[in-house]
């Protein structure tokens, strides 16, 4: 596969490194607490709220309900209205679409808004070894792709950077730039680059928000005007997205987009709403001659096709559940090392690369629940995160083992213990025993309890158990 | 998520019999808790059961990705309250377990199931208990004090009840709660977590406490042990490395410190 994923290191060298990285720290902290303010300012209603993620969740739940209905829907009006539909259920399937698109155009040249799913498919990599320029024009985007990166948050990519970062970047790679961190005018020396670009590309790439059924409807947000600029001055617009972003009708858009900008960066709206239903009409004065929609799978089936791991195809990749993570908040979207970060990333990992490579994920939460609490389509991620535990864990060959990469992380060693524990604490007598030996022994427990000695001090018995503590009270 | 339908719970009136689910964690290492609880709802007039069979509510292997260990462990737990009485917890992880997770857990079994929904009507995190179905108030008799609170995300995200230990505290006329930063932000206990991601769960405790003292509080309660053994232990540990002799923060279960202030006896 083509995705530009490590997992070498591990995952728990990197998170350590992470955690680890004062700076790294400071700036997510900084940039989670701005971000969940402003999100909580946005819905200073909260039965309102409750009411508009219900109707969001039930839009989602009745799109994946109806999924092959509107996706065949969906490609009948795009063909219809003369937008391309093509279906790839690989990453490579999807490269291999662009490129034979772009192969067709003779392009060598090609401007992107932004997209998590060219990120999941790692189409810079694959433009790039066929020679073709991809370049990033979301101006976050601009700069980790500059730097050599990739985002570190699926809304804003470059957030794990520091201004002054920006401007050594900037100094660095750019003939002619010289070190300035003012941010205005690093935005301005980006859009320089960024507009002689567009009008030279060839192709335009862009995501979709949502994908609407009824009328064969791309639905496009942004906020800097980058992605008009993508999906209109290019003679070619490719449009990239996974199959679960459909939803059924042009209105059931209204209510998400009410929830995706206010939960995402806690804007009421975004500054840009591109709605793209055909290629430009004689008529016309401005638009792309051929737009085209690639729909991914990969792995997406996996989730569908489980009743309780549907709900993970709810997402609008709105960022919320990670801006209210505790764990990304101290590791960042860098150490998940998976396209996605955070608590969604945790979720749909699984299905897009396997259970065996992305299994500490799901091990990487407290279950604290800040994320389904803030999720617009009311995701139960705690549960998913649960069922994925039990999946990594299960005895492979059983119905228990039902995805790919289940059974991976299960060990002897560690079944033998919960099988220990469910024992005593199944048997009361067990149970009795043990705890009175425990209690009594107190002066015995070890002082080094492992992991959880580092950082705090050894847990001691009673030396009387409760239920000590009541039969001698009742005497 | 639990919330969603913690939203409309309707309370039964005070019952004049309760049962106690302990936890295995007030059993063995917390007792002083689990005996404040039955202080507490005795005075008020609650015979209090405490079935002896019970052990742990399962939520370790649940949570760890072991569900048929957590079953079977479950199940135990299943039988102990035959009686139609309500089933406080004083916790509001063990209470989210019994009242959001046994019928998830038991799904696949009819009759299991029918008893595991039939429980988790009558499953009552102590906070709650006491404000709703009690109508707890009684008088300070304590001195001045400013204290932090730490409620656990289960009580505050599963059970819904981030508001009753906080309102029987300003129910305190001597106590002030201390306003800290990130209240509703995890500790980073979360069971297993705290040994299987130990740099991340030290770094969160370790935010947690430091929020917990910027607060001004003298002590910190909760009414979850999870979490004060986490907070507290590493507290405790910051002492010990820095040669503190007295403990920077000092902390105990919400019951404990309930039956402290209001008089430590039955008859006022
Ligand atoms: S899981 Fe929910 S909160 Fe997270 S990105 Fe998706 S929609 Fe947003």
């Amino acid at each position: 596969m083509s995705q530009p994923i490590e997992f070498h290191p591990s995952f728990a060298e990197r998170s350590k490194a992470a955690v680890n990285d004062a700076h790294l720290r400071q700036s997510f902290r900084g940039a989670m607490d701005f971000l969940q303010a402003k999100r909580r300012a946005q819905f200073p209603d909260a039965a309102a709220l409750e009411t508009l993620r219900d109707l969001g969740a039930d839009i989602r739940r009745y799109a994946l309900a109806n999924l092959p209905a509107l996706l065949e829907q969906l490609e009948a009006q795009l063909t219809a209205n003369g937008v391309k539909v093509h279906w790839a259920e690989t990453p490579d399937e999807a490269n291999a679409i662009v490129l034979d698109i772009a192969r067709r155009h003779d392009a060598t040249r090609m401007v992107k808004g932004k997209s998590m799913v060219s990120e999941e498919v790692g189409l810079n990599h694959a433009m790039a070894a066929a020679g073709i320029e991809a370049l990033e024009t979301d101006m976050g985007e601009y700069i980790v792709q500059l730097a050599g990166e990739g985002p570190s948050h699926i809304i804003m990519p470059a957030i794990h950077k520091t201004k002054q970062q920006i401007a050594e970047l900037f100094a660095a790679k750019l003939p002619g730039v010289s070190y300035t961190d003012n941010v205005d005018e690093l935005i301005r020396i980006g859009r320089e680059v960024l507009r002689k670009k567009f009008a030279a590309a060839d192709i335009g790439l862009s995501g979709v928000n949502f994908a609407v059924a009824e009328t064969g409807t791309l639905y496009l947000v942004e906020n800097e005007g980058n992605g008009r600029m993508c999906t209109t001055v290019p003679r070619v617009h490719i449009a990239i997205t996974g199959i679960e972003k459909v939803v059924a009708k042009l209105d059931h858009v209204v209510p998400l987009n009410s929830l995706l900008p206010r939960s995402a960066t806690g804007q009421p709206v975004e500054t840009y709403q591109n709605f793209i239903s055909r290629p430009r009409q004689p008529d016309e004065l401005d638009g792309p001659d051929e737009v085209h929609l690639i729909l991914l799978d990969n792995g997406r089936t996996q989730a569908y096709a489980d009743v309780q791991l549907r709900a993970t195809l709810q997402c609008i990749r709105c960022g919320a559940c990670m801006n209210h993570c505790p764990v990304y908040a101290r590791i960042g979207g860098h150490a998940y090392g998976t396209t996605y970060p955070g608590p969604i990333g945790a979720i749909i990992s699984p299905h897009l690369l396997g259970l065996a490579d992305t299994y500490p994920l799901a091990f990487a939460s407290t279950l604290c629940g800040a994320c389904a609490e803030v999720c617009p389509v009311r995701i139960p991620i705690p549960d998913i995160l649960i069922r994925l535990r039990n999946e990594a864990q299960a005895r492979p060959g059983t119905t228990a083992a039902s995805l790919r990469g289940s059974g991976a992380a299960r060990t002897a060693g560690i079944s033998a213990i919960w099988r220990v524990w469910s024992l005593i604490y199944s048997r009361l007598g067990l149970y009795r025993l043990t705890s009175w030996f425990m209690s009594r022994g107190r002066a015995l427990s070890p002082t080094e309890q492992g992991a959880w000695t580092k950082s705090r001090t050894p847990l001691v018995p009673a030396p009387k158990r409760l239920r000590d503590l009541l039969r001698e009270r009742q005497r | 998520m639990g919330s969603d339908t913690q939203r409309t719970r309707r309370y039964p009136p005070k019952p004049a019999d309760a049962y106690l689910f302990a936890t295995c964690l007030v059993d063995q290492f917390a007792p002083q808790a689990g005996l404040d609880t039955v202080r507490l709802l005795e005075r008020e007039g609650i015979a209090v059961h405490f079935p002896e069979e019970q052990t742990c509510c399962g939520q370790p292997a649940y949570s760890s990705g072991y569900p048929d260990e957590a079953r079977a462990v479950a199940r135990r737990q299943l039988e102990l309250f035959t009686q139609p009485w309500p089933v406080v917890v004083p916790s509001g992880s063990c209470a989210a377990m019994m009242r959001h997770h046994y019928p998830k857990l038991f799904a696949n079994d009819p009759a299991l199931l029918a008893k595991a929904v039939a429980l988790s009507d009558r499953i009552f995190e102590l906070t709650e208990f006491l404000v709703h179905v009690v109508g707890f108030r009684r008088e300070d008799c304590g001195a001045p004090c400013t204290v932090a609170l730490h409620t656990s995300c289960q009580a505050r995200r599963e059970m819904g009840v981030a508001e009753t230990s906080g309102a029987l505290l300003a129910d305190l006329a001597a106590v002030t709660v201390a306003v800290q930063a990130r209240a509703e932000e995890c500790c980073g206990f979360g069971g297993t977590f705290a040994v299987r991601q130990p740099d991340i769960s030290a770094a969160m405790v370790t935010d947690k406490v430091a929020s917990l003292k910027e607060s001004g509080a003298q002590s910190v309660v909760s009414a979850d042990c999870g979490c004060l053994f986490n907070i507290l232990g590493r507290a405790a540990k910051q002492d010990e490395l820095a040669g503190r002799r007295q403990a920077s923060l000092p902390g105990e279960h919400i019951a404990s410190f309930l039956w402290r202030r209001t008089g430590e006896r039955h008859e006022q």
